[in-house]
């Protein structure tokens, strides 16, 4: 019995994935991969809450559509987001009709959805899922920090929060897929007392590392039997705290081998300060980018370390530090 | 970041954040602050002599006027999305001023008018400017009650 990971027995193809992302991210340096970029950030809807759910309902659909499955065949059905009570997410799922299980894991969702479908379908209660997550920046604004139209200056160690979201379609059938799920590493809760609500990438650091050695150990696995390990959402500055976390219990690191979602969404010239975050951008980058690399043949192996900082309004006021968690997932290419 | 942790562990981690964690650029940041800010003083300077010379106002009510044009003024580009990229842009500069007062009133109404007008525009109105108005008058009372006293002593 590994400690924290979970090698899967079957083979888990993931099938299908779709992104969507705003227009702000679009621009970014990753904007060509995503399916659909958004002219209108509020698509229509009367609420900002309302269009992150109809960029979810649009995005799972897609992904859907992408792997031939009609919606009514679809069994389970796991999404998250960072809202309240995850309205994006209930009211995507009260529009599709599916089994549906709502997940919180802050940025981190996305691979908590993704390992939950894998132990699914791996243990044959199911024989299909879609993993997904979402974020809005104008949603997480107003929840999290201030009014939209306010006249404020961040700080240069605080992230912006993408305007994403990612699903990937996860099945058994035979027919060859782009990549397979074959391990999950659940995460703990870390925290080494981070205070600073604007310094996220500081708080999921050490959840990061730690989720990272877990797989290591439990895997006998180290970074040379990976072409990436990919982070998200550290930013900039969270990266290279993770860089020097490892390196302190003598795991070193090559640069080239180490990405960061957050870190790579937006450009520096886009002044989102230290990089992405949100559910949404994981999930985006992920189906987007990191899950089309290794489709293509770039990548042939790939773990996929997502981290949420586990904070609320609540806690941050309340004086409590920020508790950290990374959820890991080892993706190949299928053959 | 100030209490000293227990744990050595998060204390030096706590220490690397820090020298990993680039600070603001004041020297810039106060640059900026003094121009904006001071255009925005400049601006009221010149409207209340417009009150003053052109309306005619008499004494006192060019002040008013003063205040009633540039709280226009802080709504109107909170209402046209622009005042949120200038306070990005002169923090303080556009914050202090009258303008920013009037910023942080409208852009909580605009972002809860969806939530409806009592429970959204009526409760959150104030999220903003409530703690500035509440340590604000309590402060000038404190003060009124000082003035009050020495008046009496003297």
């Amino acid at each position: 019995m590994m400690k924290q990971t979970i090698a899967f027995n079957h083979r888990l193809a993931l099938r299908a994935r779709a992104s969507c992302v705003g227009p702000k991210e679009g621009k970014g340096p990753l904007g060509w991969c995503f399916d659909r970029v958004l002219k209108d950030d509020l698509l229509g809807q009367a609420t900002w809450e309302l269009a992150e759910s109809e960029m979810l309902r649009q995005t799972v659909s897609l992904c859907l559509e992408r792997g031939g499955l009609m919606p009514d065949q679809l069994e389970l059905l796991a999404s998250g987001d960072l809202l309240n009570q995850l309205m994006p997410s209930c009211f995507m799922a009260r529009a599709l009709g599916r089994p549906f299980m709502g997940l919180y894991g802050a940025c981190s969702t996305f691979v908590e959805a993704m390992i939950l479908c894998g132990v699914m379908i791996d243990g044959g209660y199911r024989n299909n899922a879609v993993c997904a997550a979402s974020s809005h920046f104008c949603t997480a604004e107003r929840q999290f920090r201030s009014p939209l139209e306010l006249g404020t200056q961040r700080p240069p160690s605080a992230q912006w929060t993408a305007t994403a979201a990612g699903a990937a379609l996860m099945d058994t059938a035979k027919a060859p897929a782009a990549a397979r799920l074959t391990h999950g590493t659940l995460g703990r809760v870390i925290d080494y007392e981070v205070t600073d609500a604007n310094h996220m990438g500081a708080a999921m650091a050490p959840a990061v590392a730690d989720t990272i050695l877990a797989h290591f150990e439990d895997t006998g696995r180290d970074f040379r039997d990976y072409d990436r390990v990919i982070t998200g959402d550290l930013g900039w500055i969270g990266r290279n705290l993770l860089r020097e976390l490892l390196r302190e219990r003598g795991v070193a690191v090559a640069d080239e081998k180490l990405a960061d979602c957050g870190a790579s969404l937006f450009s520096q010239e886009q002044d989102p300060h230290a990089g992405g975050s949100g559910c949404g951008c994981v999930a985006s980058v992920s189906c987007g980018y990191v899950l089309r690399k290794i489709e293509e043949g770039a990548w042939e192996r790939v773990l996929l370390v997502a981290s949420g900082a586990l904070l609320s309004p609540t806690s941050s006021q309340q004086g409590q530090s920020i508790p950290g968690i990374a959820y890991a997932a080892a993706l190949e290419a299928d053959g | 970041m100030s209490k000293t942790l227990k744990d050595p562990t998060h204390r030096r981690y706590n220490r690397m954040v820090k020298a990993m964690t680039p600070g603001s650029n004041y020297l810039q940041g106060y640059a900026r602050a003094f121009w904006v800010g001071g255009l925005i003083c400049a601006v009221g300077q010149l409207l209340s002599l417009f009150g003053e010379k052109i309306l005619g106002l008499p004494e006192g009510s060019d002040a008013m006027f003063t205040s009633i044009a540039l709280i226009f003024l802080g709504v109107l580009l909170t209402g046209l999305g622009v005042y949120d990229d200038i306070g990005r842009y002169a923090g303080a500069g556009s914050i202090v001023p009258i303008t920013g007062f009037a910023n942080s009133m409208a852009s909580p109404a605009i972002e809860f008018r969806r939530e409806g007008l009592v429970l959204g525009v009526g409760a959150k109105l104030f999220t903003v400017a409530g703690p500035v108005l509440v340590y604000g008058l309590s402060a000038s009372i404190a003060a009124g009650v000082i003035y009050w006293l020495m008046g009496r002593l003297s």
